[in-house]
């Protein structure tokens, strides 16, 4: 099955780390990257996000098309990256991201077609 | 492609012995047959609308065919052929796949299903901890075992519970739903992480073991082999993971109570309550057995301590020598333990029939204000209330009552109680 795994953080937490706080979080994703691969799963995709000040929101309803600045919600967090992982159930992939830095984590299934 | 194996020689049976091994089938086989359906391959919605369906087919098939000697191999052949085909039709659909490719994967599928809960050697205990998966709300858990391990019908788990039918039934598509879209594997965690869903685990298989105490009108009017089952469960469970307060209190609480199965109905299969049963039929070896495991488990917290409270309370009535020897002065304050724990307003209501033998019905009802709205559809409120003002001397409003918990009792047994005690009172 393919999960996404979506990270969400507060980004003022972020921008507020030194070098050294980056750095452990960089090791943070190297060894969940190291730990997917050690137990037979793959990262099929997964990218780190722009700031929310980059972001573009549309909304389509019929004709009607708006856009906006800024994400679709406004909340304390927010979507910051996300990794596509391969992995045979829900309990491996939560047990992987264990490894990751602490944010708010949602692991969604892809529909398979 | 031919049907189940049929048994040789069987020759056509009467409907009505037919329909009767159908009956008995489901009881003993349901959920044997869906724990295996299930362990071989992980997929609870596959498994029991095949299940079902196999059931449909037998009471079709075993009337004109003969009952097959081992229903339950008939039963689960059949079954095991429709999960096949809906998986075929499923990679079918998704993937257009030639069906010989489909048929290797679900071998190997079956396969790799199969070996996980080797630790856990008992089949339905292993369904129990798959039910108890954390990323299922626990109502949920608690309902799937009920469907899953118990067997239990929609109705008979929203009964238990206390919730509507409807609300019941939404409940079980959205967790089934969740159960095969969310990559959530049904399968019995490793063996440490056990641990993890140990109370989940002792709340279903205390409910399990109350469904068999919900009077039904069927052969068996107490299911006392659900109780069995129950207890057993525990017991397996003590031995799997020794030593545990919540499971050694449960296992004192269940056997105090199943101690007393004999003495709940009389001969006509109606309501014996507490004060008036025999005592002579309670189970004196359980009894026994249930208060040396009740020592074994200190003062705790939590769910721990709540089983502990309630095996206290059971065991002051089976140790009393007589119902009007009871220590109703212990129960009550031990309720009132259990209350200030749980909040439960089931608690408050067991309290206040305590209460009352001590201090008087006017005492007791006062402990009932505001439990009609806790519990609205629970016909055991107004009964008690009607109870207590019949001894107060208040028999026009005790009618009343009694007129209001009829309208709310489901099973046939307490409906005759209760329809008895208004007459008794308009009398």
């Amino acid at each position: 099955m393919r999960f996404l795994v979506l990270l969400y953080e507060d980004e003022r937490a972020w921008a507020a780390l030194d070098a050294d706080g980056r750095a452990e979080v960089f090791r943070q994703h190297d060894a969940f990257s190291a730990a997917v691969a050690a137990h037979g799963c793959t990262i099929a995709g997964g990218e780190g996000l722009a700031s929310v000040d980059a972001a573009t929101t549309i909304r389509r309803r019929g004709d009607d098309v708006t856009v906006t600045d800024g994400p679709f919600a406004e909340t304390a967090e927010q979507l910051g990256g996300f990794y596509l992982v391969d992995a045979p159930d829900l309990d491996v992939v939560s047990e992987l991201v264990r490894l990751l830095p602490e944010y708010t984590i949602e692991i969604r299934p892809t529909i398979e077609l | 492609m031919a049907g189940p194996a049929r048994t040789t020689g069987a020759a056509a049976t009467e409907p009505a012995d037919a329909a009767d091994a159908v009956d008995r089938a489901w009881r003993a086989h349901w959920s044997p047959v869906l724990g295996l359906l299930i362990g071989q391959f992980g997929r609870p919605d596959l498994a029991e609308d095949a299940l079902a369906d196999a059931f449909v087919a037998a009471a079709r098939r075993w009337p004109a065919d003969g009952v097959p000697s081992s229903p339950g191999a008939w039963l689960l052949t059949a079954a095991r052929r429709r999960v096949l085909d809906r998986l075929r039709a499923e990679a079918v659909h998704r993937r257009k796949e030639p069906l010989m490719v489909v048929d290797e994967r679900t071998r190997a599928l079956a396969v790799e299903a199969t070996d996980p809960g080797a630790h856990v050697s008992d089949d339905r205990l292993r369904l129990v901890f798959a039910c108890c998966h954390p990323a299922l709300a626990p109502e949920a858990r608690v309902a799937l075992t009920l469907r899953f391990v118990a067997g239990l019908a929609t109705a008979e788990i929203a009964r238990l519970l206390l919730v509507q039918e409807p609300t019941m039934a939404a409940r079980l598509t959205r967790a089934k739903k969740r159960l095969a879209a969310s990559g959530i594997p049904f399968a019995t965690p490793p063996p440490e992480r056990l641990d993890e869903r140990l109370d989940v685990v002792a709340t279903v298989l205390y409910l399990v073991f109350t469904a068999a105490y919900h009077p039904t009108d069927e052969p068996d009017p107490l299911r006392t082999a659900l109780g069995d089952e129950a207890i057993r469960l525990v017991r397996v469970l003590d031995g799997l993971l020794p030593g545990r307060p919540v499971v050694r209190a449960l296992l004192a609480l269940l056997l105090l109570q199943h101690s007393r199965r004999d003495a709940r109905l009389d001969d006509a299969g109606a309501l014996v309550l507490l004060p008036d049963q025999d005592r002579s039929r309670w189970h004196a070896d359980e009894i026994a057995e249930g208060l040396a495991v009740l020592r074994s488990v200190p003062p705790g917290v939590g769910q721990a301590e709540e089983y502990r409270l309630q095996a206290l309370v059971a065991a002051e009535h089976a140790t009393a020598p007589t119902a009007d020897a009871t220590r109703w002065g212990v129960v009550a304050d031990l309720y009132g333990r259990l209350e200030e724990l749980t909040g439960s307003p089931v608690v408050r209501l067991a309290r206040a029939v305590a209460v009352a033998e001590t201090e008087g019905p006017e005492a007791g009802l006062a402990l009932l204000d505001g439990l009609d709205a806790a519990l609205p559809s629970h016909h055991r409120v107004p009964s008690v209330r009607a109870e207590l003002l019949a001894r107060a001397g208040r028999p026009a409003e005790a009618a009343a009552s009694f007129r209001a918990a009829l309208g709310l009792v489901h099973n046939p047994v307490e409906r005759r109680h209760l329809e008895g005690r208004l007459a008794a009172t308009e009398a």
